[in-house]
């Protein structure tokens, strides 16, 4: 999120699209609610009637998987209406840049398609910038056919209101209420906050619809705002601290690509790739060294590269979870570790991935309590002797049985300590994690490959006189620490490239900081576990309760609150203001405010080109030049399994999308007779995701016992379905058993004149805990967004029937 | 209630454990049943007194409602909302009222008893094996790891087709985990990647 939850209460108007923060959010919809007392006003985009949309002031009903065709829309109706922030869009995005003249765009296919051993793929040659040297060509004018601005406004001119209506399904009155009232936020001094979550990424193309959502944003001069934004919400606890950690198959920690074979063979060639020439991100060897310095100690140096042959280095390929599964099905993954995860209930084509995995030979499983995926080989349906698999189970402490943080969505890293001693045998992962390396390194003392990182490993986590590492030496190598004498870090500028210092997670450095200047006894602790409750601007920042990552900056690309001469666009909300002579600020910078030597006040004019500080060139795109697989731009693509045909162009899908072969490519044709309705996946307040500790607690299974789809009245009525009728849900991947409850928060939408059925199908049951229930990802496609491997869960064919 | 005494008060700074809870006596934890057009009764004493207060946080959605856990004699007892935290400002929704489920549950007389269901042993399924059994974990972390070195000696590549130094291990994957501690994931990061050269690692962020 680049605001905070507390930020809500600064908003004007809410655009809440494919998120339900009623029940998935709770918290979040706490503060949408105090701004909505406020006079804010609430536009739900969901194709279900939720809880949420109950809030709204504008309910838009939508197909799944149709958002981009919205939000699209909305960008041509505030281009054509002439309601977007026109300094904003000037000053600090890219729409003034020139575009090689080779870029082009027909018949739903970006320039640059290459087909390679049967696969798509695009050559992003002719997306780049226009260049004279080292400088990009613009055109400040916006006039030039070449620039973004142009090429955009054309791209986007397709999308008029009647093609939108017939894409999406939503009636054209409601999508001019829609868009004439989330337009407002395009003037100065109004801040649109724009939400979503799952129901944007869960899609073949889910990074293009995250990128269609930043336009709009961009073009509303939204993002940097108070009470703006851009504000994925994360699902879990600490999904956004896991993704910090590198818990990724693509990052090693805070967001450092991991070294690929092809591209960078060696340090030098991971430093010349991966380091831009200017943004934030050109202090990257500095990140990288610190980081291996942290891992391999004293062994890295800077005359052995810091051992960044150490690391593995992928091959280039997909290592998220659907490829691992894949790899599990072809045999490769022998041995497996699923730590507090869940993946029998969570992952796409549920049948097959648990299926995939009969073929490991080995699992460890890590949790609080049994859960499907560690009780695979007794699953209903297959004989245990027949499944080779050894299995251990390793119970685990429960979060306040032991200490440590968590990254909640607002990037709060937020301390929690312990209450009481894990029950029984249970143990902190922290310990287990440990007791296992130790062991491993113990097997490697008599030899065997590559013993070198294992052997050298920084693992000074013994504390005398306790069985739990030591958290604290742990924290501060996050954090960083000076090599020489230990100092801890207090910011991520004191990082060097030279071996000086070390930090396991550039981004979380200063978490374990204490404040020198810091009065209050109480407060003089590491920033992490502060719990101070002033908020002095009154602006929901609250600088001393707890770390918030990068920097504690709460409000990211915050010289965009204000305009290029340091006015704050929102007076009586001034997150960042120049008085003339120096800035006064109301949360940490995130641009240069005083000279580092001379200490000098820098004026605003010297930062008005160039407050997106991640990105080289300084301002946001609404044109992206490389980087993305499936175009510069979004574009409208039908989900993978879709009930029409491609309104916008004869290209049905995305080109590129992720699809895997064998028994992971069952997939319903375009229209499909035996599967003719839309399904897309849900969350219910009651359960947390794959329902493991939900489904185990007699309260919330006494709230909410038993699994439903949600179905039409009038599909209900078509089927003879009464509601609490056991029915069966299909798909081409398998068949479930559950519940049917008739509601009208889902309505057969009119798309293109034929009218499409939604079925709402919740996911997080399985057959452990107290509540059983069939497994809802059984029906889910494996196919997925190309650039990040998100499945495509939130639209896809189903059928149903009465059981 | 009390005139002039607010939880808030009293609530500063956890960490330490337990923080003045003697003087709770007498106020109520649910103030608003105080309004006088609402059925009132007498709240008898306050059961929370003598428990121990611990700052912690909700591991269920990504919202991080920051928690205040009480325990009595080692048994986690209640859970409430943090009022300090301006993230919930004292509230939850229902899972995070639920927390302490996790750890004990209410019985027919009313009690609350450890949650029979918590995973309290190591448990091991041999292959073909049709139960769980009980094992230790001077068994299990030894077996455990004599698994990942015959596996990643079995699969190692040191250089790749083009002669490229990769010292990789593709045969072992690592799914997690969202739902644990920064520092956790942290080391199993530095076990799996930075020490056994696991590619294959990722969480359920997208899932
Ligand atoms: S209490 Fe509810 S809203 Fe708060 S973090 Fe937990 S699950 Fe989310």
């Amino acid at each position: 999120m680049t605001n905070s939850f507390v930020d809500y209460k600064n908003t004007d108007i809410f655009l809440i699209i494919g998120s339900n923060p009623a029940e998935a959010h709770p918290m979040a919809m706490r503060h949408i609610g105090k701004a909505k007392e406020k006079g804010a006003k609430i536009i739900v985009v969901d194709p279900r009637f939720t809880k949420t949309a109950s809030q709204a002031d504008i309910y838009v009903p939508l197909r799944p998987g149709t958002d981009i065709a919205f939000l699209y829309g909305l960008i041509n109706y505030a281009i054509e209406n002439d309601l977007y922030q026109h300094e904003y869009v000037n000053n600090y995005t890219n729409a003034s840049y020139l575009i090689s003249p080779d870029y082009n765009f027909a018949d739903g296919v970006f320039s640059g398609l290459e087909e390679k051993d049967g696969k798509l793929s695009y050559n992003t040659a002719s997306w780049a910038y226009q260049k004279d040297g080292d400088n990009i060509k613009k055109d400040p004018t916006l006039q030039d056919p070449q620039c973004v601005w142009q090429i955009m406004k054309k791209h986007v001119s397709r999308y008029d209101i009647k093609t939108v209506s017939q894409v999406t399904g939503t009636p054209e009155d409601i999508l001019r209420k829609a868009y004439s009232t989330y337009c407002e936020s395009g003037k100065p001094d109004k801040a649109g906050n724009l939400i979503y979550v799952l129901g944007i990424t869960q899609h073949s193309y889910g990074t293009q619809n995250t990128r269609a959502t930043t336009m709009v944003q961009l073009l509303l001069g939204n993002v940097g705002m108070p009470g703006g934004g851009l504000n994925p919400q994360r699902g879990q606890s600490n999904v956004q601290g896991a993704c910090d950690m590198g818990m990724l198959w693509n990052n090693i920690t805070g967001y450092l690509n991991v070294p690929d074979a092809t591209k960078h063979p060696t340090y030098k060639d991971y430093l010349e790739v991966e380091t831009p020439k200017a943004g934030y991100w050109s202090n990257k060897p500095k990140f990288l060294a610190s980081l291996l310095k942290a891992w391999y100690g004293e062994k890295a140096t800077k005359e052995n590269d810091f051992c960044y042959d150490w690391l593995p280095k992928s091959d280039g390929k997909d290592h998220s979870h659907m490829s691992s599964y894949a790899s599990l099905a072809e045999g490769e993954i022998k041995g497996v570790f699923c730590w507090a995860e869940n993946p029998s209930v969570a992952g796409p084509d549920a049948k097959h991935e648990v299926k995939a995995l009969e073929n490991a030979e080995w699992m460890v499983c890590v949790d609080v309590f049994e859960n499907e995926t560690a009780a695979f080989w007794k699953r209903p349906g297959v004989n245990p002797a027949d499944i080779k698999t050894e299995v251990f189970l390793l119970p685990a402490a429960h979060i306040y049985e032991k200490e440590g943080t968590r990254t909640n969505s607002s990037r709060h890293v937020q301390w929690r300590w312990k209450a009481v001693e894990p029950p029984g045998e249970a143990k902190s992962d922290l310990w287990i994690a440990d007791r296992i390396f130790k062991a491993v390194r113990q097997e490697y003392r008599s030899g065997g490959k590559f013993t070198d990182p294992i052997l050298n490993m920084v693992w000074n986590y013994d504390k005398p006189g306790q069985d739990e590492p030591d958290i604290e030496k742990i924290a501060i190598e996050m954090n960083g620490y000076n090599v020489a004498d230990g100092r801890v870090l207090g910011t991520f500028g004191d990082l060097k490239d030279d071996g000086s210092t070390a930090c396991g997670v550039w981004i979380y450095a200063g978490y374990y900081y204490i404040d020198p200047q810091e009065q209050n006894p109480l407060l003089k602790v590491p920033a992490t576990k502060r719990h101070g409750t002033e908020d002095k601007s009154g602006l929901g920042v609250y600088p001393k309760w707890t770390f918030v990552w990068p920097l504690n900056r709460h409000i990211v690309y915050n010289r965009c609150s204000a305009d290029p001469a340091g006015r704050p666009w929102k007076k009586d909300k001034a997150l960042m203001a120049w008085d003339g002579t120096k800035w006064i600020t109301n949360d940490v910078p995130d641009f240069g405010i005083t000279d580092a030597t001379t200490k000098a006040p820098i004026p605003p004019e010297k930062t008005a080109n160039a407050p997106f500080i991640m990105l080289p060139e300084g301002q946001a795109r609404f044109f992206v030049p490389s980087g993305l697989k499936e175009g510069p731009m979004p574009e409208h693509y039908e989900p993978v399994e879709s009930p029409v045909k491609n309104l916008m162009s004869k290209q049905q899908n995305n080109p590129v999308a992720y699809r895997w072969k064998g028994e992971f490519a069952k997939l319903a044709e375009t229209g499909s007779k035996e599967f003719p309705y839309v399904a897309t996946t849900v969350h219910y307040i009651e359960h947390y995701q794959t329902g493991v500790r939900t489904r185990y607690s007699p309260m919330l299974v006494e709230l909410m016992p038993e699994e439903f789809a949600t179905i039409s009245p009038t599909l209900a009525g078509k089927l003879g379905i009464k509601p609490g009728d056991d029915i069966i849900v299909s798909s081409a991947r398998s068949e479930i058993k559950l519940k049917a409850n008739v509601l009208p928060i889902v309505k057969p939408l009119n798309v293109n004149g034929s009218p499409i059925e939604i079925v709402s199908l919740p996911w997080s049951w399985g057959f452990m805990g107290l509540s059983q229930g069939a497994i809802g990802n059984e029906l889910t496609p494996f196919v997925a967004c190309p650039n990040v491997a998100v499945p495509e869960y939130k639209a896809f064919l189903c059928n149903v029937r009465k059981a | 209630m009390k005139k002039g005494i607010s939880r808030r008060d009293f609530l500063k700074y956890l960490g330490v454990g337990a923080a003045g809870t003697a003087l709770l006596e007498g106020v109520s934890a649910t103030p608003a049943l105080a309004e006088e057009n609402l059925h009132s009764f007498d709240l008898g004493p306050l059961k929370l007194k003598k428990t121990k207060e611990t700052a912690s946080g909700c591991s269920y959605c990504g919202c991080g409602c920051s928690i205040i856990v009480h325990s009595e004699n080692d048994k986690v007892v209640f859970i409430e909302g943090d009022p300090d935290s301006p993230i919930n400002e004292g509230s939850l929704c229902p899972k995070g009222m639920a927390l302490t489920d996790v750890y004990t549950i209410v019985d027919k007389n009313r009690q609350r008893v450890p949650n029979p269901n918590r995973l309290t042993k190591v448990l091991y399924r041999a292959p073909g094996g049709t139960k769980w059994e009980e094992k230790t974990w001077d068994w299990a972390i030894p077996e455990i790891a004599k698994r990942v070195k015959k596996t990643r000696d079995e699969h190692f590549t040191e250089k790749d087709g083009k002669g490229v130094t990769v010292n990789r291990c593709m045969a072992i994957c690592q799914m997690g985990s969202a739902n644990i501690n920064n520092e956790e994931d942290y080391i199993i990061n530095k076990l799996m990647r930075g020490s056994l050269g696991v590619v294959d690692l990722d969480h359920c962020a997208r899932l």
